[in-house]
């Protein structure tokens, strides 16, 4: 048992299989080197041999325009990084409100338990890039005065919308998955239903769905290039921009490293979480 | 308190899911610090009356009197009568999030109100006295099943209940771990706290039950002193049971 607690995190994925190198045999490395190097190698010989090879690494690796653009383009990266960073906290709370009126029992809360799944059954319907057009363009139209009309301010709110519709989904299948006996024990003790969800249903239920609700949250950092539609100039808008001046493509792939580079620190904040998680339980407090 | 009064009163309970019809009338007094046991096979109702008790079940039919206050009626606070009967499962159910002390003061802190020490202090105490001090800040998946049945039992006495309530505590532990937990029963009985056990353990229903209680296709169809009981059942279904059981070396 305390053997276990100590086990890396990459013994325990190798177990599960889920390892880049799985369950690999120290002979087994050369032939995976072997045949890695076949498989690019052939790859790599029939894209530099294509006729229009050189065209395209003009077109679209210009180690000049490469250079150029990478500074602006980070400079438009922080409009993208500013708005999945609001929109993140947001849908945190609104989906977590979403999937608990779903959650309630009982006639009296069918009215919520309605709206909670019309929501997200019209959120996810419709595509991000369309409520994010009608959101920007509609409600300004409107010409509430007071009202905010910038692209970015309902450029996000769709995004939020939208996002929460996956995210409370996400949230619900956290909830129903921490058994039923939990909620049987809170309530035995006195707790009242929503103490129960707040204090032993919740806790649990989002533990476990840190992973899944994170890989949202990379789907919604790249959704926020979507925004560029409704005149934001974000990161995906400067691409277009520089590359249009420049007749040239390279800043597209600039900003494509741009969003790998930005999902990253995601997938690592995964890992530790489920890491940590295990820890815990497993080593109880005493196991660092 | 008034000795007249039953600490539990149930007067022809009902219970069906759907088209299973599982209790058909229960009637039972409890006694204060009595300890009753349920005995009887497998599906006869034993574990849906507990859960009744402690109304995590709705009642089709019948009353539930506790202490002279009828808890099945209309517009009860059912946390109110929750905090007045504990109740402790086969399955020990403990919150895995939270370390052992962060179990047992969870309820008294929420719903009791205690500061954050006294409960600390009240939960030590239990942990204390049933062994498991050292526990404290261990996660209940780290705890032996025994230890994690005792825990829960201290998670239950911490809300201080005048009814416990115990619906085969014993079924998911490995036989050496079962004396244990027994044990921490036998104390409990022995203090003179009001108790209702589901149980397999014939030879522990004999040692700490003043009745017990056979349970058949959702009645009470015998109930009667252990010696009596154990012994010479008058119904036909109770002989069988217990013959069962016997050829079965549990008793």
């Amino acid at each position: 048992m305390s053997g276990e607690a100590h086990t890396t995190r990459d013994e325990l994925n190798a177990r599960r299989g889920s390892h880049l190198f799985g369950r690999m045999r120290p002979g087994g490395v050369w032939i995976a080197t072997l045949s890695t190097l076949v498989v690019f190698g052939v790859i790599g010989f029939v894209v530099v041999n294509a006729p229009g090879f050189e065209r395209v690494q003009e077109a679209f690796f210009h180690p000049e325009h490469f250079q150029r653009s990478i500074p602006r383009l980070a400079e438009s990266l922080w409009v993208n990084v500013q708005m999945f960073l609001i929109a993140e906290v947001c849908i945190l709370a609104f989906a977590l409100l979403l999937a608990v009126m779903r959650s309630l029992p009982g006639p009296v809360f069918f009215p919520f338990r309605l709206m909670a799944i019309s929501y997200v059954e019209l959120f996810r319907a419709v595509p991000g890039v369309l409520v994010i057009y009608l959101l920007a363009f509609g409600v300004p139209g409107l010409r509430i005065p007071g009202l905010v009309t910038e692209a970015f301010f309902w450029g996000l709110v769709a995004l939020v919308l939208v996002w929460s519709a996956y995210v409370a989904e996400v949230y619900r299948a956290g909830i129903e998955s921490v058994h039923s006996s939990q909620d049987a024990a809170a309530r035995s003790l006195g707790l009242s239903r929503l103490q129960g969800l707040r204090y032993v249903v919740l806790p649990q239920a989002v533990r476990r769905v840190i992973p899944p609700l994170l890989n949202d949250f990379i789907g919604l950092q790249k959704d926020t290039a979507l925004v560029s539609f409704v005149g934001v100039v974000e990161v995906f808008r400067r691409s277009q921009i520089l590359g249009g001046a420049a007749f040239n493509f390279t800043p597209y792939v600039v900003c494509a490293l741009f969003f790998l580079l930005l999902t990253i620190p995601m997938a690592r904040l995964v890992d530790y979480f489920a890491a940590r998680d295990r820890r815990r339980q497993l080593a109880g407090v005493g196991g660092r | 308190m008034n000795g007249d009064r039953p600490a539990l009163q149930v007067e022809g309970l009902y219970k069906s899911f759907g088209r299973l019809e599982v209790l058909k009338g229960i009637d039972l007094t409890v006694a204060e610090h009595e300890v009753v046991a349920l005995i009887g096979a497998s599906g006869s109702g034993k574990s849906t009356l507990l859960r009744c008790l402690n109304l995590l079940e709705d009642i089709d039919a019948g009353r539930i009197v506790i202490e002279g206050v009828e808890i099945t009626g209309r517009g009860v606070d059912v946390d109110r009568v929750r905090r007045r009967i504990g109740i402790v499962f086969q399955a020990f159910n403990l919150f895995p999030h939270m370390s052992v002390i962060g179990n047992v003061t969870l309820a008294p802190r929420k719903v009791l109100r205690l500061g954050r020490v006294e409960a600390e202090e009240r939960g030590m105490a239990l942990l204390e006295r049933f062994g498991l001090a050292d526990k404290r800040d261990e996660y209940p998946d780290r705890l032996s099943g025994g230890q994690q049945q005792r825990a829960a039992i201290v998670r239950a006495m911490a809300m201080q209940p005048d009814i416990l309530l115990l619906d085969e505590i014993t079924a998911a532990l490995d036989p050496e771990l079962v004396a244990e937990v027994l044990d921490v029963i036998r104390e409990l009985a022995a203090e003179g706290m009001t108790l209702v056990l589901a149980t397999h353990e014939m030879g522990f229903a004999r040692d700490v039950a003043d009745r017990i209680c056979f349970l058949d296709a959702g009645v009470i169809l015998e109930q009667g002193p252990p010696a009596v009981m154990l012994s010479e059942p008058r119904e036909p279904r109770t002989q069988q049971f217990l013959q069962r059981i016997i050829s079965a070396g549990r008793l």
